[in-house]
């Protein structure tokens, strides 16, 4: 079982895009687009010069985190749905600290950094707090958690970061991801350092999950919290953790676009839906560090090369959500993929 | 001659496992066929193949001489075939009839006719002693209840052949003793029965034929009339099997265990264990006798920290361990073989090799600053598969693949293995074949020749008179009576769990 389990997880994503891809480009068809020139424009739009590539590049670094935040829970048994509250808390606390403290980089972006992190992290710990102790469901507490950071941040940013305003200034240079040289090399693309945290953060995911006791305490929670009691674990304490590491990743995606793609914070008037496609991105990937990078590049790239498409082919950028949506749906719908596998497997024998 | 089920030749391989290899079974109608086997010999595999859960790769079914393709259960179910899984699938805040009719309810004007149901259910119930009541909720009953439930499910779906895997597993004695009514009943209307069990006695009890398997191989069918236990037995180990195991007398030391007037409550608070006194000391293996409910569970939850103590104390060589952690509590030298080893012995999801450090991966050499050192916990995995026989296909497969008594094997090597001053084994050997029974049994003793003292909880009398030193009887709460083994027998046993004192026997409680 273990071996094909392991070709099926491999398998299913990649059948599922493929899929996804061939679906919408049926539906361009029928809705009288060219699908060659559709896709042309979707390439062009996300690889079609170094100013796209450093867009593309800036666009997956906050998915690859909420997918890691997702996809960590996910392993040790919760359902993080807050992960777009803790990236708008984590959003406010480094451009907070990037316009607070005066200090020169070394110190200061760090702790920035540090900020959003612990941000997140507490956002996450609440809900961790809750489930642990007086067992409310996470998936409950977590949207509300979402509402009360949009709206809390809204207000911190209109009262206390500015006066009345709907921008703050932009964070002390000492605080900032940006890169003169990733910048130069890209056509002045708003590419930031970021990416190189994004991707060791999955390092860090993939080695807390298969190499620390903490990992193994935390999947052992997620699978039977009645065994790891016997075992000695302390399932409260497991379960809290669990949604304050995933809550700082989510926070971490908040870093990124305050310290590295704006600069700043503004009122939103609606959720960033970072973490909710932190969900989609950790599904894809399988709750799996590795297999959360991939899928975080194929939404950045599909996403940011929608943008060529109305311009490019005519095609509206909505088809790049459906496109995405369709993937999701094959992906949740493995059980028929496998099914058919099975079957070419069995007829091949 | 008329076979109802006819399995020929089934060929049925797992990665890395043949599991079924050229087995052949065939049902008469009418009969009880027993299906015997060691753990891990193919029998629920094979069973699960009847059943529509799995495909052979090879091989032919014949349902009533016809050929037949079962590729999924609900093709069995058309073709009369019913299956009462080890593991009851119900769902816990229906009622029974709900449970029951669930995947084909019964419709009037697009409504379900939940009133119909019932009464039909409650029919069937009757007429085969079942003694269900069809409103009930599932959570709200017992065990011996849920599996009558799961009877009650197939005949419902019109089952003519019942297959039952290792039904007795569970149950009580006493709740046997009304299981096997309940089989020669449905045989009388005309059903037809394969049962699985490792309790060679009741096979000589109730079965009529009885086929065996021996790693994957069948090995024959024998005519139960014909043959004996011990026959049994060696056609499915290959070898002799002593049923007695032999021991020398105990030589108990210092008191290693010390409980005095222990409270414990369950979740609904109330008390079930009610000021119990009980001393287990090194060397000696003490067994405690009692009918499932008396507050056997929570007294070993109570033990191993898994449940907080009302009052009283627990001493452990002099230390009060009571209401400490279980991870505490494990690292002052308990080991525990809990009673319901899916919920708490093992993490199904987890390898083989990682359950083995279930309670010791944070300690060297299995980490070290908290990095896991995976070399060195497969390293030990595989020394304790081999040296208790664990049949598994590597120790990376998953938990979950494992046949119960191979589960059951890990289990106890791991609590084993930690050589722990105190050993509490609830219903070790559950599932288990004799062979395996054997082999525990053997090691507990041999455990118990080290100077370990060790607590024996079970429900199987044979097992407490054979390997106890000393047997609690324990009733509504509290040791009534403690017994030497070769002083007593299973009948006086039986009375005393029922809460009846036997003359002399109720003094020997207060001191030794
Ligand atoms: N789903 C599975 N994947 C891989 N191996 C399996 C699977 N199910 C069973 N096996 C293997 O097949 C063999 C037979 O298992 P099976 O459960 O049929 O044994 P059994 O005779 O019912 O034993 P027991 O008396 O312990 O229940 C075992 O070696 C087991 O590890
Ligand atoms: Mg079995």
């Amino acid at each position: 079982m273990t071996k094909s389990n392991k070709l099926f997880t491999i398998l299913i994503p990649i059948i599922s895009v493929l899929l996804g891809l061939i679906a919408g480009a049926i539906i361009m068809l029928f809705s009288g687009y060219n699908p060659i020139l559709g896709y042309t424009a979707l390439w062009n739009g996300a690889f079609g010069d170094a100013f796209t590539i450093g867009e593309t590049v800036r666009r997956i670094t906050p998915l690859l985190l909420t997918g890691l935040a997702v996809a960590f829970a996910f392993r040790t048994g919760l359902f993080n749905i807050g992960a777009e509250g803790q990236v708008i808390v984590g959003w406010l606390a480094a451009v907070w600290v990037g316009l607070a403290v005066d200090a020169p980089m070394v110190i200061h972006l760090p702790l920035a950094i540090l900020a959003s992190l612990a941000a997140g992290a507490l956002w996450g710990f609440i809900p961790g707090l809750l489930k642990a102790k007086l067992g409310v469901h996470e998936v409950i507490v977590t949207i509300m958690m979402n509402y009360i950071a949009l709206y809390s941040v809204n207000e911190i940013v209109r009262s206390v970061l500015t006066e009345q305003e709907t921008t703050t200034d932009a964070i002390a240079p000492t605080a900032s991801l940006a890169s003169e040289w990733l910048q130069g090399l890209t056509y002045f693309s708003r590419m930031h350092y970021g990416i190189v945290i994004a991707l060791f953060a999955a390092a860090v995911m993939w080695f807390i999950i298969q190499r620390t006791t903490a990992g193994y305490e935390l999947k052992a929670v997620g699978f039977n919290q009645h065994a790891s009691k016997y075992a000695g674990m302390n399932v409260s304490k497991n379960i809290i953790l669990s949604m304050v590491i995933s809550g700082a990743f989510a926070g971490l995606a908040g870093a990124m676009e305050g310290l590295g793609t704006y600069g700043t914070i503004s009122i939103m008037s609606g959720f960033t839906n970072l973490g909710f496609d932190g969900i989609a991105v950790a599904l894809l990937g399988a709750n799996n560090a590795f297999g959360v990078v991939l899928a975080a590049i194929l939404f950045g790239v599909l996403k940011e090369g929608a943008g060529q498409m109305p311009t490019g082919a005519g095609v509206p950028t909505e088809l790049v959500d459906i496109i995405i949506a369709l993937i999701i749906f094959f992906v949740a719908s493995s059980y028929i993929i496998r099914w058919v596998l099975l079957r070419f497997k069995k007829e091949g024998k | 001659m008329e076979y109802v089920i006819e399995m020929l030749n089934i060929r049925k391989e797992f990665p890395g496992i043949v599991a079924n290899d050229d087995i052949t079974v065939q049902l008469k109608k009418g009969e009880i066929h027993a299906l015997l086997g060691e753990n891990g010999a193919g029998k629920s595999t094979l069973m699960n193949v009847l059943f529509g859960l799995y495909q052979p790769e090879k091989g032919e079914i014949r349902v009533n001489g016809k050929k037949v393709n079962i590729t999924n259960p609900n093709i069995a179910n058309d073709l009369g075939i019913g299956m009462v899984h080890q593991h009851f699938m119900l769902v816990e805040p229906f009622t029974v009839t709900q449970n029951i009719i669930l995947g084909n309810e019964p419709t009037k004007k697009g409504k379900i006719d939940i009133k119909k149901a019932e009464r039909e259910v409650q029919e069937i119930s009757d007429k085969y002693g079942l003694k269900v009541d069809a409103t009930a909720r599932i959570s709200d009953i017992t065990v011996g209840m849920q599996q009558r439930v799961e009877i009650l499910k197939t005949l419902y779906r019109g089952a003519d052949v019942l297959i039952f895997d290792e039904p007795t597993a569970v149950l009580t004695p006493q709740e046997i003793h009304e299981l096997i009514e309940i089989m020669q009943s449905l045989i009388a209307e005309g059903k037809s029965i394969i049962l699985i069990t490792h309790k060679l006695k009741e096979i000589m009890q109730v079965c009529d034929r009885c086929t065996v398997i021996r790693k994957g191989k069948g090995i024959g069918t024998v005519d139960v009339a014909d043959t004996s236990v011990s026959r049994l037995a060696s056609l499915m180990v290959g070898r002799d099997v002593v049923f007695k195991t032999e021991k020398k007398p105990a030589e108990p030391k210092e008191t290693v265990l010390k409980i005095e007037k222990l409270v414990v409550n369950d979740s609904r608070k109330i008390s079930m264990v009610k000021e119990l006194n009980l001393d287990v000391r090194a060397g000696e293996i003490v067994g405690i006798a009692g009918v499932d409910g008396n507050g056997q569970t929570e007294l070993v939850e109570a033990i191993t920290g898994l449940r907080k103590s009302e009052s009283g104390s627990i001493m452990l060589k002099g230390k009060n361990i009571k209401n400490l952690s279980p991870r505490k509590v494990t690292e002052s030298g308990i080991g525990h073989i809990p009673q319901d080893r899916h919920k708490y012995g093992l993490v199904l999801d987890y390898p083989v090799g990682e359950n083995i450090v279930l309670q010791t991966y944070y300690q060297k050499p299995f980490s070290k600053a908290a990095i896991l050192n995976y070399k060195e916990i497969y390293e030990k995995a595989k020394e304790i598969i081999e040296e208790f026989d664990v049949r598994t296909p590597s120790e990376f497969t998953k938990a979950r693949a494992l046949s119960g008594g191979n589960q059951q094997k890990a289990i106890i090597g791991r609590e084993l293995d930690r050589s722990p001053d105190l050993l509490i084994a609830a219903q070790p050997t559950r599932g288990l074949d004799v062979g395996a029974i054997e082999f525990i049994h053997t090691r507990l003793i041999e455990e118990r020749d080290k100077g370990r003292a060790v607590l024996l909880v079970s429900f199987e009398l044979d097992e407490i008179i054979d390997v106890s030193d000393r047997i609690a009887v324990m009733f509504d709460g509290k040791i009534d009576a403690i017994l030497k083994p070769e002083e007593t027998n299973e009948h006086e046993l039986g009375l005393l769990m029922a809460g009846s004192q036997v003359s002399g026997a109720g003094e020997s409680n207060d001191k030794e």
